[in-house]
């Protein structure tokens, strides 16, 4: 028998739903609200929730004291560099494995992963001697490889998943008729495997944009991304609740733009596998 | 043309061999179903056909033609799979349409295909639809379509019915073997549903462990079972088989009765035996007799028997419709 779905049911359900889904938004909420706040207003004990003075001047300064384009720029290069190195390479590795593995290819994986079982701060030495003797501090080139492999695992796992769930029928269909290997690739495969690859960058992008223990490390103002901007905010002087708000605000606009314009495929590769 | 002929067709995966020595000879427009238990081989020996896997040793002819070492477009076959394999993102138009394209047809000749293929098969109205909005019937004959519209040398078909329901499964039953008489193509096709291998087939081929046991047309097959395996599997219910003084007296190691051959009274002569079970379908009644020493012996009955658990009987076969085996399982000619 289906549930019955009543009335008071469905009131219940969706106060829960904006309650916990209001929760869960708040942080971010609050954190633009402060943004638009005074030093001394983001201070104030109770905190006052939208009756306040509002001021821009938040934005101005931050955007006076640290030059947000030139880190919005790096951020958009260094995720974006990483992203695309790491599909170039993730996306033939995980093809291999999905559809020509050997008796090695679950190992290859587990061996992959298990370098992010690792904690990156165990490695912050050698790494940064790395990159001092090789002239990679504070470039953005040296960034993109960083973050790059250490997407690099979960971009392949997640696209070898992806390419798993491709029925192996349907290759054998198209070679029955007649489709060569190249056809094959553009008529069949790929456009059943461009929103897992879709969704995989995206995810991969995400996670490089935000990614902060390597950026802060390793850079320091020229190839400096968002999170360094966003960083610079809680220094020794002081925690400028205000100006962090702003900075952070205007560091996760642009992926929260773009998260939400491809919120179905981010959906869909948070939760891959799950449902099939 | 489509005749397809096996010359000791061997296929091994590392150490394990599938199939062992297979000689068929597939005569062009007939209707081949490749029948036996699950692991027995006849999917594998129907991908060997299409090309899909590698044979292992021996020789597979199309028209007179070796074809072990072309690839399998190059073979004119078509194939319908288990799962339908559709192309997910095409609409039934694209998927019907995406050999001919691959071959290279001209749009009008494409067209014009597609449209008679989905006009045989009722499918006109639900071109531009994408395969997740088809039903399972729907996306069978899609399947189908795809199979007919390249005029293929044969049809290779995979257990294309197990995904449908009973009922649905009937229908498309009497559809294929209808469109394979109309085309007058070869088709091989691949169940482990004997009821379908019966009554689709003009010629059935019993597969058991990568060997075939017999091939010959379904009566065949009931009536001159060549061994122990394939009288056992051929028919429903399964024969009867009895071993011990019954069958000394006929000289052979065990004696096979179908259910439906052996007669049934409530007092006479032949084998004594209790009813254990009684199963009453109104059309037939099938009866389950301890038999003692003979152990349990299956009867079909035509129409209703009132007979009940407990019953006293007496079971005589029909002398014309005995079968015996010799001690190696293999049927023994008069």
């Amino acid at each position: 028998m289906a549930r019955r779905v009543t009335a008071r049911r469905m009131v219940v359900s969706t106060v829960a739903a904006w309650f916990f889904g209001g929760l869960i938004f708040f942080p971010i909420l609050w954190m633009v609200l402060t943004s638009f706040k005074t030093e001394l207003e983001a201070f104030t004990v109770p905190p006052s929730f939208l009756f306040f003075d509002w001021t821009t001047e938040n934005y101005a300064t931050v955007q006076e004291r640290s030059d947000y384009f030139l880190h919005a720029l790096n951020s958009i290069v260094i995720a974006g560099g990483s992203t695309l190195i790491a599909a170039l390479i993730a996306v033939p590795a995980a093809w291999s494995m999905a559809f020509a593995p050997t008796k090695r290819t679950k190992d290859i994986l587990l061996w992959m992963l298990s370098t992010k079982m690792m904690p990156a701060v165990g490695v912050l030495v050698p790494i940064y001697l790395l990159f001092k003797n090789l002239g990679l501090l504070d470039t953005r080139s040296g960034l993109i490889a960083i973050l790059c492999l250490g997407n690099l695992p979960i971009v392949v796992w997640m696209l070898f998943t992806y390419f798993k769930e491709i029925p192996r029928d349907i290759l054998e269909a198209a070679r029955m008729d007649g489709a060569t290997i190249r056809r094959e690739l553009t008529y069949v495969l790929l456009p059943m495997a461009i929103p897992g690859i879709a969704s995989t960058l995206l995810l991969n992008l995400i996670l490089a944009w935000n990614e902060a223990f390597w950026t802060l490390n390793l850079s320091t103002s020229k190839a400096a991304p968002l999170t360094v901007f966003i960083a610079s905010y809680s220094s020794p002087e002081g925690l400028f609740w205000a100006k962090l708000s702003a900075a952070s605000t205007m560091a996760i606009a642009p992926i929260l733009v773009l998260g939400w314009f491809c919120q179905r495929q981010l959906v869909r590769g948070l939760t891959f596998g799950a449902v099939k | 043309m489509g005749q397809i002929t096996l010359q000791g067709v061997h296929k091994s995966f590392g150490q394990l061999d599938i199939i062992k020595d297979a000689n068929l000879d597939i005569e062009d427009g007939s209707f081949v179903v490749f029948v036996g238990p699950s692991g027995c081989g006849k999917t594998t020996l129907l991908r060997l056909i299409a090309g899909l896997e590698d044979v292992t040793g021996g020789r597979i002819l199309i028209d007179g033609q070796n074809v072990v070492n072309v690839p399998p477009a190059k073979r004119g076959l078509s194939m319908v799979f288990q799962s339908y394999a559709l192309y997910p993102h095409m609409s039934v138009r694209g998927n019907i349409a995406f050999g001919l394209k691959m071959a290279g047809l001209p749009r009008a000749e494409i067209d014009r295909k597609v449209a008679a293929a989905a006009a045989t098969l009722n499918l006109t109205p639900y071109l531009d639809r994408k395969p997740r909005e088809l039903s399972g019937g729907q996306r069978q004959r899609v399947a189908i379509g795809r199979a007919i519209v390249r005029e293929p040398k044969a049809f290779l078909f995979d257990e294309p019915l197990s995904n449908l329901d009973a009922a649905l499964r009937v229908q498309m039953r009497m559809e294929v073997t209808r469109l394979q008489k109309q085309l007058a193509t070869t088709a091989v096709y691949v169940t482990h549903d004997q009821v379908e291998a019966m009554t689709m087939a003009d010629r059935i081929v019993v597969l058991n462990a990568g060997r075939v046991e017999q091939y010959g047309s379904p009566l065949e097959l009931y009536e001159q079972p060549a061994n122990l395996f394939v009288a056992g599997f051929i028919g429903s219910p399964k024969m009867n088989f009895v071993s011990g003084p019954p069958a000394d007296q006929l000289g052979a190691a065990t004696i096979g009765i179908r259910p439906e051959h052996l007669r049934i009274a409530q007092e006479g002569e032949g084998w004594p035996g209790t009813v254990s079970v009684a199963e009453h379908l109104g059309s037939d009644t099938f009866l389950y007799v301890d038999g003692g020493a003979l152990g349990l012996l299956t009867v079909r009955g035509i129409g209703e028997i009132h007979l009940k658990s407990g019953d006293r009987v007496w079971l005589s076969p029909d002398p014309a419709r005995l079968h015996r085996f010799d001690k190696d399982g293999m049927a023994i000619r008069h």
